[in-house]
């Protein structure tokens, strides 16, 4: 055993006096850092990076398999779920790898802007970290592209449809993009080399560079209200602070991070073999057209407020936006790199953080859902219920007909079941007099197309008098005090009929 | 474990470093080894003259797949003009003529020929104004609608409601030999829209003969 010690120790020696790295490991790793910083709050970073590194690995393990061709790469993956032994468990991770990274790399940067660590002297660091999250971004969105299903065709589609509305090279910039006129073998090959070699060759020199940064410069100090950043004397400070009360990063603090990206790797494992692998969904094949398209989880909240811009604001904000949030995150080391870095004194830093989670909160649960797309199916699989028309005249069931054959249900829910574009009718007929539901049904107008060349005037009068009948049981349908004060009923509002 | 009070990290072995270079570049000076260091310039200059040579190509390569629409759009026939029904609205596809052998079934691309009359044809690209999605024919409602955002449109293509701005896009469209023929290649974006080619106006589109329709026939 003392033998075997020996040897090894002179094999250590051997390789040390070649390559020399004792040195700077030893500095990197005992360097003092402030006892504040050995705090679970501070362990994101590590986890990102740990993220990014179990990525690189199952990457290369799918890319054995993987066949990055319009005509294979669906097949391929397939192969890797059903015929690799363990393949969609590779798939599963690389996947939910990824769900984490968005989401760890997200914390990471909300942690850092609430504890002020981008101000002086860490400006570049925070700036690399922005590209480092746009190219986590990109690595994601290219991901689903090399998932090569429906989703990702047409998702292609959208994407290629945005960048059209730049004006003067829209056209260029969309051939440019899929490498052709179509979505194609050249598209797919585009995005597999930015996917593969392009982002993550960037992504992992920034992360390097990221680091390097944060060894030299100093881990942010746990933020203190009242302890303003200066340029001139905040060095002087964290000094003071990191060798007065410091404490080497190792273990210090690294037996946390070491920790929590333990869990957090553990927690993909565990999420890979309880939910498998993503897709891949329908085949690639345009002419099947059967297809809902929507982006993955980090997406769906663009998906969503590209659904609610009005038309004529889209083109300005999908073009302005990215590029004014860029530009602030950029800025903003510059603009408050000196001052107070304590989110205890700094409102409009927590509201801005909670305003922009609950918004992407709230965009993200619709676009799980899609209000605004009508339902393709809800007019021949969502049943009337029965109730509705059990004791109706045959107009009212004849209207019951024309409003499920003509795809009213699409957009319109009955007992919450149907498309939620246009209003629920449920109680239709307490809000509109039977002349305004005509006018709009043969009109349309707001975001109801008119069905005025659609629908014969008997299949008008039974889908009105269809919809008058669907009014709470005790509330009287609308009606018109002007024709009432006319009609020969002589002041009497409609009796309360065809209640459901 | 390094201590130095001048600086947060052991950052200051590089900046004694960048100290010794200085007091090394003094003793050997631009000066003192004028020659070395015009030779360094000459070949700096001549790695970006071959880096600039070589960029050109490498853009050129880059950017080949930019070309004018025209480029990459053909006459494609659909069959037979008498296989669509007159007054009615229906989906087939076509092989794309811009293709690879690796392109897969990305080549079949979807389309809805709607008969107007014996010679007249509205050919609508699948995919939707607002963002490319495809959209669905209801023969029922006589609507398309689209299953991402919610656009519609009208049998004859213009926007019923939702985000659109515009109406669907439609191919350029000609019957020859009894065969409907469409202008199509690339697809249909806000920038690429697609519109008959610059020939078009010299095709003479003839009166039906008792041989076809087709003008080259004289």
């Amino acid at each position: 055993m003392p033998r075997m010690k020996r040897d090894a120790k002179t094999v250590y020696n051997w390789l040390e006096r070649r390559l020399q790295i004792e040195g700077p490991v030893k500095d990197a790793a005992l360097h003092k850092v402030p006892r504040s910083t050995a705090s679970w709050w501070y362990v994101f970073g590590s986890a990102a990076f740990t993220l990014l590194l179990l990525q690189v690995v199952t990457g290369i393990l799918l890319a054995l398999v993987y066949s990055p061709t319009a005509a294979n790469a669906w097949n391929s993956l397939n192969v890797l779920n059903h015929q690799i032994p363990l393949g969609w468990f590779i798939r599963a991770l690389h996947g939910w790898g990824s769900n984490f990274m968005v989401a760890i790399v997200f914390i990471h940067m909300c942690q850092v802007f609430l504890f002020g660590a981008y101000k002086f002297p860490r400006e570049l660091t925070w700036i690399v970290g922005v590209f480092l999250l746009l190219m986590t971004l990109g690595m994601a969105f290219t991901g689903q592209v090399l998932r090569f299903d429906q989703d990702a065709y047409w998702g292609l589609g959208i994407g290629v449809f945005m960048m059209s509305r730049v004006p003067l090279i829209g056209g260029a910039l969309v051939h440019f993009l899929l490498g052709g006129p179509n979505i194609s073998g050249a598209t797919l090959s585009r995005f597999f080399t930015l996917h593969v070699f392009v982002i993550p060759g960037l992504l992992l020199s920034f992360a390097m560079v990221h680091v390097w940064m944060v060894l030299k410069l100093g881990i942010n100090e746990w933020p203190m209200p009242g302890r303003l950043v200066r340029r001139e004397t905040y060095i002087a400070i964290y000094n003071r602070l990191s060798h007065e009360d410091g404490i080497p990063f190792v273990p210090g603090a690294f037996w946390k991070d070491l920790i929590f990206s333990g869990a957090i790797v553990a927690a993909v494992a565990v999420c890979a073999m309880v939910f498998g692998p993503y897709g891949p969904g329908g085949m690639p094949n345009p002419s099947i057209i059967q297809t809902t398209p929507k982006p993955d989880f980090p997406f769906l909240w663009i998906f969503a407020i590209l659904a609610y811009l009005p038309p004529a604001l889209e083109t300005p904000v999908i073009l302005v936006a990215p590029i004014l949030a860029i530009a602030g995150l950029l800025a903003l080391p510059f603009v408050a790199g000196e001052g107070e870095k304590s989110w205890h004194r700094r409102p409009i830093a927590v509201l801005t953080v909670s305003f922009i989670a609950v918004a992407w909160g709230v965009f993200t649960h619709l676009g799980t859902y899609t209000p605004w797309s009508p339902h393709m199916n809800a007019w021949s699989s969502d049943a009337i219920p029965a109730r509705y028309t059990h004791s109706a005249t045959p107009l009212v069931r004849e209207g019951a007909v024309v409003f499920q054959a003509k795809q009213c249900r699409n957009c319109h829910e009955i007992e919450g079941v149907g498309g939620q574009r246009g209003p629920a009718l449920d109680d239709v007929a307490t809000r509109m007099t039977p002349d305004e539901m005509r006018y709009k049904v043969v009109t349309g107008g707001g975001n109801m197309p008119a069905f005025g060349k659609n629908l014969s005037p008997a299949e008008v009068e039974a889908l009105v008098a269809f919809l008058e009948t669907l009014h709470p049981a005790n509330e009287r349908p609308a009606y018109d005090g002007a024709l009432r004060e006319t009609s020969t009923h002589n002041g009497s509002p409609p009796p309360v009929t065809g209640s459901k | 474990m390094v201590e130095r009070s001048d600086s947060p990290h052991p950052a200051s072995t590089g900046a004694e470093i960048g100290r010794a270079a200085e007091v090394a570049s003094d003793l050997e000076g631009p000066r003192v080894v004028s020659r070395r260091w015009m030779l360094l310039k000459a070949g700096i200059a001549l790695n970006g003259l071959i880096g600039i040579g070589l960029a050109i190509p490498i853009i050129r390569y880059l950017f080949s797949p930019i070309r004018p629409d025209s480029a990459y759009n053909s006459w494609v026939s659909l069959g037979t003009a008498d296989s669509f029904p007159m007054g009615e609205t229906r989906l087939i596809s076509f092989t794309n003529p811009w293709r690879r052998p690796w392109d897969g079934q990305t080549v079949d691309i979807p389309c809805y020929v709607r008969r107007t009359g014996k010679r007249q044809f509205q050919v609508f690209a699948i995919n939707c104004a607002h963002l490319g999605c495809p959209v669905r024919w209801f023969p029922q409602s006589q609507l398309f609608m689209c299953p991402c955002h919610g656009g519609v449109y009208y049998a004859d293509g213009s926007r019923a409601s939702g985000p659109p701005t515009r109406g669907l896009f439609t191919y350029p469209n000609k019957v020859v030999a009894g065969n409907l023929q469409i202008y199509a290649g690339q697809m249909p974006t806000l920038s690429n829209v697609p519109k008959p080619p610059e020939s078009a106006k010299l095709v003479n589109i003839a009166a039906p003969t008792p041989e076809g329709d087709c003008p080259c026939r004289g």
